[in-house]
């Protein structure tokens, strides 16, 4: 080793020794720093090339798209059949919804994110004139999917099924729970006996009851209560249960965020003079439910998961449409494929919700970190 | 006590208002459609085809009875239920005909106030095997590993035609079908058992089915029919007589190639004539139908045998035989009144 002399106070920044950083250095300290790690990192990298290899062949490179049925599907690749939802997609998506009528259903579905965009983004430019249509787009969208008015077709609820099926029950529960919830929260902080009696019962009600023991109750036991001849949609039965049942979460999530906000902050409020409303406007609300985000949208997500419990009552979600389609003998016994494609529609809507509620949160965060 | 009384007599002036209105057949005719409580998806009996149809076994009787009485086989709105949800929705009036494989027991006829009208396919519970295992009777499944549905008749009559026969067996619970299709795949039980049409249609979705078979044993009684609600003979009778009109159409030689020209001309045997109304049938009118109902029948949706064959047979990858499923003359079970 040469060695060099530097002037006391002269030593100049000398570069690290080559093969210690930057993409050389990263590897040699962390893949291969010894035997054991040089062979595990072999191992490894073998046992993912063949995994990779093995599901990326199955997903893409050996699987068919195009088929008339699981035989022909075996016959040309080996790999997944994703003829049966390609096939099928119409019905996935629409579930029986005549095919002529469909475009009713595309208008309702791409007019929710215009209702839905100044509800969800309060930035957006004209929100004011668009907030008009957010209010009128319910009996809109109703009009325009269930038919009956203005020459449109009436459709039975029987054909509704599939991915169309989960959004009508998912928004609509989602839309008409986040209210009754916050009523309900206020209501259990009354100080009006009745109010607070009311809103207890039926919260611990409705959590205190399985999901799936609310459905069997809205397809069969409401039939008995109501004299023959009701045609009471079974679609409107399901939803309002399934409001309910997440209105009684939501009213919980909401009740720890008011009562997470510190007393001073009402006490400002009565010495500002506000009444009961406004301090409720103003000063609770706000707060609450900023901080309770995360929660009411982990009880949205799990309703809109929970929207596939309705198979058992033999409406067809998505799942149930799946179901179905295994049955048809061409593609019986293509479980693995069917599921996959469920579960990723699944997955892409809730992560959605997911990203927008984190979004959310940062924007309203002003806390002091 | 006197809510009591009021509540019941409500109750009673209900149900009552229920009962006189228009009959089930008015009913069908007012609305112009069929409403038949079918299967979520069944192979070989109730699923939809890819343009959103459905189709199977089932659904063709819904598609029979529409015929007869609407003379449409296609005015039909399709409800779908599960195996808990089905006597509910019936019960409610969701549909004017329940047609979802179930099994006429005592206590579903009686129990719960419903009409079974006739029978249209005799199920039988067995038991699947790989061929490899060279069992060729259920006899021989001493000490096998059985995946079995839980909480399901099945269960019982495995155990009880195992302790019968005095043998032992691992039982394997699994939850749906779906389930017992993989674990059977992967091995992990020797044998699956459920009904025999459940078996063809698991058999189907195999690989290799030919590399499995279904045992010649059936250890439980499970006849398939359609339902109707108490309180409506006329109605009951015109699904009755649907299905047997499908049966007849079979023993006459009726089929839906030969029917328009059988139904136009005078036929040696009179029966044919009675059953697609050139003699109209005494007390037709008292169904409500019209003289051309078999005619409708058979022409649009077909007679058994078709059916048969067309939704679970030979022809079709569930491969299921007729065994009980023929007409007496051939060995099976099916023995119609005479048509008079």
């Amino acid at each position: 080793m040469s060695t060099q002399m530097y002037k006391p106070g002269s030593y100049p920044n000398l570069p690290p020794p080559p093969g210690t950083v930057g993409f050389y250095g990263w590897i040699r300290n962390n893949l291969f720093s010894s035997i054991s790690n040089t062979l595990l990192t072999i191992v490894s990298v073998v046992l993912v090339y063949y995994l990779i290899d093995g599901i990326i062949g199955w997903f893409l490179f050996d699987a068919v798209f195009d088929a008339d049925s699981k035989i022909e599907c075996r016959k040309i690749n080996d790999g997944a059949c994703w003829a049966v939802i390609t096939r099928r997609v119409g019905q996935f998506v629409y579930g029986f919804y005549p095919e002529a009528e469909r475009w009713r259903i595309n208008i309702s579905f791409l007019t929710m994110f215009i209702a839905f965009a100044p509800l969800l983004y309060p930035d957006l430019p004209k929100r004011k004139w668009l907030l008009w249509f957010s209010g009128i787009y319910p009996f809109f969208a109703f009009i325009l999917i269930n038919g009956g008015f203005f020459g449109l077709a009436k459709i039975e609820y029987s054909l509704f099924g599939g991915f169309m099926l989960t959004v009508i029950l998912g928004v609509t529960g989602i839309v008409c729970s986040l209210p009754i919830g916050i009523l309900l929260a206020l209501g259990r902080q009354s100080k009006l006996t009745v109010v607070r009696t009311l809103s207890v019962c039926f919260i611990e009600f409705m959590r205190g009851v399985p999901l799936i023991t609310l459905l069997f109750v809205a397809s069969s036991m409401l039939n008995y209560f109501m004299p023959p001849g009701t045609n009471f949609s079974i679609l409107v039965r399901v939803i309002i249960m399934f409001t309910f049942f997440s209105a009684a979460y939501i009213a919980e999530v909401i009740r720890g965020g008011i009562q997470a906000i510190p007393k001073g902050q009402y006490e400002a409020a009565d010495a500002l003079g506000m009444n009961y409303w406004q301090t409720t406007r103003f000063i609770t609300l706000p707060q609450a439910l900023k901080i309770s985000i995360p929660g009411i949208m982990n009880t949205f997500i799990g309703l809109y998961k929970d929207t596939t419990l309705v198979v058992v009552i033999g409406l067809l979600d998505p799942l149930g449409i799946g179901r179905a389609a295994l049955a048809d003998t061409k593609w019986n016994g293509l479980s693995t494929e069917t599921y996959l494609f469920v579960a990723l529609f699944f997955f892409v809507s809730c992560f959605a919700m997911s990203r927008y509620s984190l979004w959310l949160e940062n924007k309203l965060n002003t806390e002091n970190k | 006590m006197k809510t009591k009384i009021l509540l019941a007599a409500a109750t009673a002036g209900v149900m009552f208002a229920g009962s006189v209105l228009a009959s089930t057949l008015d009913d069908v005719r007012a609305r112009g459609k069929l409403n038949c409580i079918i299967n979520t998806g069944l192979a070989g009996f109730a699923a939809p085809d890819d343009k959103g149809k459905w189709t199977g076994f089932d659904v063709d009787f819904c598609r029979a009875v529409a015929a007869a009485t609407l003379g449409d086989a296609d005015k039909v709105n399709y409800t779908t239920a599960t195996g808990k949800t089905r006597f509910t929705k019936l019960a409610a009036g969701e549909g004017e005909i329940l047609s979802r494989n179930t099994t006429w027991t005592f206590s579903r006829d009686v129990d719960l106030s419903q009409t079974f009208v006739g029978v249209s396919y005799y199920d039988g519970q067995g038991f699947m095997v790989p061929k490899a295992l060279g069992v060729k009777s259920a006899k021989g499944l001493d000490g096998a590993s059985v995946c079995i549905q839980t909480g399901t008749t099945t269960e019982l009559n495995l155990a009880e035609f195992f302790a019968g026969n005095g043998m032992k067996y691992n039982p394997v619970p699994i939850e749906t079908n779906a389930e017992a299709q993989e674990l059977y795949k992967a091995g992990r039980c020797d044998v699956y058992t459920t009904d025999a049409s459940g078996l063809y249609a698991t058999m189907s979705s195999f690989d290799n089915p030919a590399d499995h078979m279904v045992l010649p044993e059936i250890v439980s009684k499970e006849p398939l029919g359609p339902v109707v609600r108490h309180g409506d003979d006329q109605w009951a009778d015109i699904v009755a007589w649907t299905l047997k009109a499908m049966m007849a159409g079979e023993e006459l030689g009726i089929t839906s190639a030969n029917v328009k020209s059988l139904a136009g001309k005078d036929n040696k045997n009179k029966e044919i004539n009675r059953l697609l109304g050139k003699d109209p049938l005494q007390g037709i009118s008292k169904l409500g139908l019209s003289a051309d109902w078999a005619v409708n029948i058979i022409g649009q949706v077909g007679n058994y045998e078709e059916v048969f064959e067309k939704n679970l047979g030979m022809s079709t990858p569930l491969k299921i035989a007729r065994g009980m499923n023929q007409l007496y003359r051939d060995g099976g079970l099916f023995y119609i009144p005479p048509i008079k």
